[in-house]
């Protein structure tokens, strides 16, 4: 059946909840991985970006979006996975950074215009807000985070690297 | 034609993933330590994720219902296409390292110029996957500087596996009718053009490991023509074993 009803802006928001499976305390639409939605006359035309190349949450991404909208009774959905523009870190939005560091991960520190990589100084601890802190390992439990500890509370803690 | 030796291009860049993605991948709980062991998973995962994705081009490209599955796992030892020097065995931690650097740098000079390919879909998947090889490299040449510098033990180490795999670099420049063409077309780098880049990258990072530029001008060429050393064999009875066991298998 086809739900004539929902136009292809409806869809995306119905959609843009959806939380990221590793880091659930942000929308896929916070992290800028649901990209477009387009209806073609036959189609809706969903374009997601994947964080990472290998990035394991597509799949689970790609099922969610079609559960969801076949709760609406919308079944024709077709999931492309775009590579371009590159996802960057630029596209957390200033909320999205701020659930992060209430969710325990320090947020990325610049633009990654700046193309700065490896080991970055000065990452506050999103725990007591610390500046001290000391890189453990330039990758953490997702292709996304790095391995940081605090040097004030010695908490160890994730990065979420600028990319 | 054109389209021939695109396909063997992408066929070529994919290997070149998936052989360094299971090798890395190998090391998976045996790492060093836990970081170093989750950093060496990371990068493993990156290439098999990029291997994913040429393969799925390669396979449009081909046109014959070939699938990403087909091409990874259910090919021979002689239609693989990947540099021999990706498939060198893990020996220790220094050949890792060296293996990671000399193949790191090469990677981020090629995804680079990849970026500007005419080729749209070749572009659009070197813009995503040279942010990652920046990262790989970075992590690498931390990792050749403090070996070097460190005990005579890991400097020793170090200096016998740079020496040991510089035969193999040779054939990251080797530049065949495919390559020439596809340069020529603007959709490939001719890799010589940057050769010069690489080798500044590689001596220097030496120098400032306190370690030797090998010498030894001897060459090994084989892989980008399906000939191989003894070693892709092996990874692939492992890597194979499961759609050679229970072929067509699904999750």
């Amino acid at each position: 059946m086809v739900n004539s009803k929902l136009n292809s802006h409806q869809v995306f928001n119905l959609i843009s909840e959806i939380p990221d499976p590793e880091i659930p305390v942000l929308t896929i639409r916070d992290l800028g991985i649901l990209r477009d939605v387009k209806w073609d006359n036959n189609n809706y035309n969903v374009t997601i970006t994947p964080t990472y190349t290998a990035c394991p949450a597509i799949p689970f991404i790609s099922n969610e979006i079609k559960r969801i909208l076949n709760e609406y009774g919308i079944y024709n959905c077709e999931i492309n996975i775009s590579y371009e523009p590159a996802w960057t870190t630029d596209w957390l939005t200033k909320e999205a950074k701020l659930k992060l560091k209430q969710y325990g991960i320090a947020p990325p520190l610049h633009s990654s215009c700046a193309k700065k990589i490896g080991a970055e100084s000065q990452i506050h601890c999103p725990r007591c807000n610390s500046n001290k802190s000391t890189l453990l390992s330039n990758f953490g439990s997702t292709a996304c985070k790095a391995l940081y500890k605090c040097n004030s509370c010695e908490e160890v803690f994730d990065y979420f690297k600028c990319h | 034609m054109e389209k021939n030796n695109l396909y063997k291009y992408i066929i070529r860049l994919a290997d070149n993933a998936l052989i360094l993605g299971q090798r890395l991948s190998e090391n998976c709980s045996k790492g060093p330590f836990l970081e170093e062991d989750l950093a060496q998973t990371n990068i493993a995962l990156d290439y098999i994720g990029r291997a994913q994705v040429l393969f799925n081009y390669a396979a449009k490209l081909n046109n014959n219902n070939q699938t990403e599955d087909d091409l990874a796992y259910r090919r021979d030892e002689i239609d693989y296409l990947n540099f021999l020097l990706v498939e060198q065995a893990n020996q220790d931690f220094a050949y890792i390292i060296a293996r990671q650097f000399y193949y790191s740098a090469f990677d981020c000079l090629l995804y680079n110029e990849l970026t500007k390919s005419k080729d749209e879909t070749l572009a659009s998947i070197a813009k995503k996957s040279i942010k990652e090889s920046n990262y790989h490299l970075t992590h690498t040449i931390d990792w050749v500087i403090r070996l070097g510098n460190g005990t005579d033990e890991s400097k020793h180490r170090l200096q016998n596996a740079i020496d040991a795999l510089w035969t193999y670099t040779g054939e990251m420049f080797e530049q065949d009718e495919i390559d020439l063409n596809l340069s020529k077309n603007n959709i490939a780098p001719n890799a010589l053009d940057f050769k010069a880049n690489w080798l500044n990258t590689i001596s220097t990072t030496l120098k400032n490991a306190t370690l030797k530029l090998p010498e030894n001008s001897f060459m090994m060429f084989g892989g980008r023509n399906g000939k191989h050393t003894e070693n892709l064999g092996h990874i692939l009875s492992e890597m194979q074993y499961l759609q050679r066991a229970y072929p067509n298998a699904t999750w």
